[in-house]
């Protein structure tokens, strides 16, 4: 079973229903609040053939987007918190998928939970497994808060690191070398961490098969991170730049940024 | 009225990033933020052994269209393929998010985005990953203030994190050289193999991803010449056009509706989809 069933099942606590099968989706309840949770997971039945791996692709990117907007659009008391459980290995690499537009259905997930973060939905991504490429983009990128599990099962990165090997004409060996002196490159999650967009990097969790215990601590982190979304007061992504790591680690974006805003009016 | 048509007949690919952002503004209202003499390059590359570039290969130019305060953020596709990366990326989504500053505050400033770019920076990697999801926030957020207009004109195309940011444009602007796609073909021929794409079969490719089948199955809204004047012209009709009623990233029902008619177990290819799916009113 992968990670992302794993997790969404321990979460949700619900029967998915709906299609495709490859997009789990479930409302349910963390620490009294109620929230929506989303997954993404293999489906070797899936229409598609070259997504039967988890990967996020046509299906999957505008079911999520189906999903999530319909509870845009039926909150109109308190808003439902929004959680993606992610463990996407990345978007599927095939013809089927650049004619139909695979590009636009991971844009309509973006597009789904940006709108849903600004219209005031708490968007919180809880990364157990991977959360590669594209597919990260289009679920979690988006969240207001992303947390994670340490774990070393657990990778961000912008490319399998064995298409990253093929493309670059590294060997793997040296793909690691490059890493230590770039934390950017690295595959870990204590590495992404180290950029500052983490709301929590969650510690002494079994990230493959949780127990009770684990559950319940992940719930309680989930709420926190639930509550502190509703209560700040920006619907932005501006808190991936508040922490220490980012002033340290992405002082260049900061950089730019300021040096824009001193020229942008004449 | 004032126009660009400084450059009449001239080809908009053949010009630099620095020069399509000019030619694309009102003539003589170009003004670049961060330029090159500012120096601020990625602190990045050196220790990879990659040459910086004193942009990092994106211009950031006011000006105005048609006589309204407007941004190009114009991608250099010579450099590093268009890769966005820390620096790239974030006087993207740093213009951007003045760009919406201003617009919430009632002062309307048109965007748009010339896209020559592989996508993510891999030498960045994840810092371009956060760059990028920043980008897409800023695009989302805008749209409803103001439409964003995206141009794919290039031999680069606009592929990777970037082309999800193409979908998230109020209107994309096409030349027929231009491709549109998430992977590009040779990535897909190495993950997939020549069975699944054959990366050099050139016709094939662009009846996949091409700017005309792009058009005409209503993932690009205009077709132009590679031109400076038509392309100038396209993306000013775009903003006189005002936000689309809803935006293609939006349209859930519709693409559902279209994948659905899919056969998975049929051979597909560009003129049969484009048949299949110009009954729905796809061509915008």
């Amino acid at each position: 079973m992968s990670r992302g069933r794993v997790w969404f099942e321990a979460l949700a606590g619900a029967i998915p229903d709906g299609e495709p099968a490859s997009v789990l989706c479930a409302d349910g309840t963390v620490r009294g609040g109620s929230a929506r949770f989303l997954a993404v997971v293999p489906d070797p039945e899936a229409t598609f053939p070259r997504a039967r791996n988890g990967e996020l692709g046509l299906e999957e990117g505008w079911a999520l987007a189906r999903r999530v907007r319909q509870a845009v659009a039926e909150d109109d008391g308190e808003q439902r918190a929004l959680v993606a459980v992610v463990d996407v290995p990345g978007q599927p690499y095939g013809y089927r998928e650049e004619l139909l537009g695979v590009h636009l259905a991971l844009a309509a997930a973006v597009d789904a939970y940006a709108t849903a973060r600004l219209a005031g939905h708490p968007v919180v991504a809880l990364v157990v497994g991977q959360a590669i490429s594209g597919a990260f983009l289009a679920h979690g990128m988006q969240a207001d808060r992303i947390l994670a599990l340490y774990d070393s099962g657990v990778a961000v990165q912008v490319m399998s690191k064995r298409s990253t090997a093929r493309v670059t004409r590294r060997s793997v060996e040296e793909l690691d070398e490059i890493a230590k002196e770039v934390p950017a490159t690295a595959y870990d999650i204590a590495s992404f961490a180290r950029l500052g967009a983490l709301h929590r990097l969650i510690d002494g969790i079994d990230a493959a098969e949780p127990d009770a215990e684990d559950v319940e601590m992940v719930r309680d982190a989930l709420a926190e991170a639930i509550y502190s979304a509703r209560h700040d007061g920006s619907t932005d992504l501006s808190g991936r730049f508040a922490s220490p790591e980012a002033r340290q680690h992405r002082d260049a974006s900061l950089q730019v940024r300021k040096r824009l805003a001193e020229e942008w009016s004449r | 009225m004032v126009t660009a048509l400084a450059r009449t007949g001239t080809r908009f690919t053949e010009l630099s990033a620095r020069e399509r952002a000019s030619a694309l503004l009102d003539l003589g209202t170009f003004r670049e933020l961060i330029g090159p003499f500012e120096r601020l390059e990625s602190p990045h590359l050196q220790p990879q052994g990659v040459v910086p570039a004193c942009d990092d290969g994106v211009v950031v130019a006011r000006g105005d269209l048609d006589g309204q305060e407007a941004v190009v953020l114009a991608v250099e596709g010579l450099f590093q393929g268009g890769g966005i990366g820390e620096v790239s990326g974030a006087k993207m989504a740093g213009a951007l998010e003045l760009t919406l500053r201003d617009a919430e505050r009632g002062r309307i400033v048109r965007p748009v985005l010339l896209l020559e770019t592989g996508g993510i920076r891999l030498q960045e990697a994840n810092l371009g990953l956060l760059s990028v999801a920043e980008i897409h926030a800023a695009m989302v957020a805008l749209r409803s203030h103001v439409p964003v207009v995206g141009v794919v004109a290039g031999m680069v195309g606009c592929f990777g994190g970037m082309a999800i940011a193409a979908g998230l444009c109020s209107y994309v602007v096409m030349t027929r050289e231009g491709r549109l796609g998430l992977n590009g073909p040779q990535v897909i021929e190495q993950e997939a193999g020549v069975a699944e794409l054959d990366s050099e079969d050139r016709p094939l490719v662009w009846e996949t991803i091409g700017g005309q089948q792009r058009a005409a199955t209503g993932m690009a809204d205009a077709l132009v010449e590679d031109d400076v004047t038509a392309i100038a012209g396209a993306v000013r009709s775009a903003f006189d056009a005002g936000p689309p009623a809803e935006h293609r990233s939006a349209q859930v029902e519709r693409y559902e509706a279209r994948l659905a008619q899919i056969d998975t177990l049929d051979q597909l290819d560009g003129p049969a989809l484009r048949a299949l799916w110009r009954d729905d009113g796809g061509g915008r």
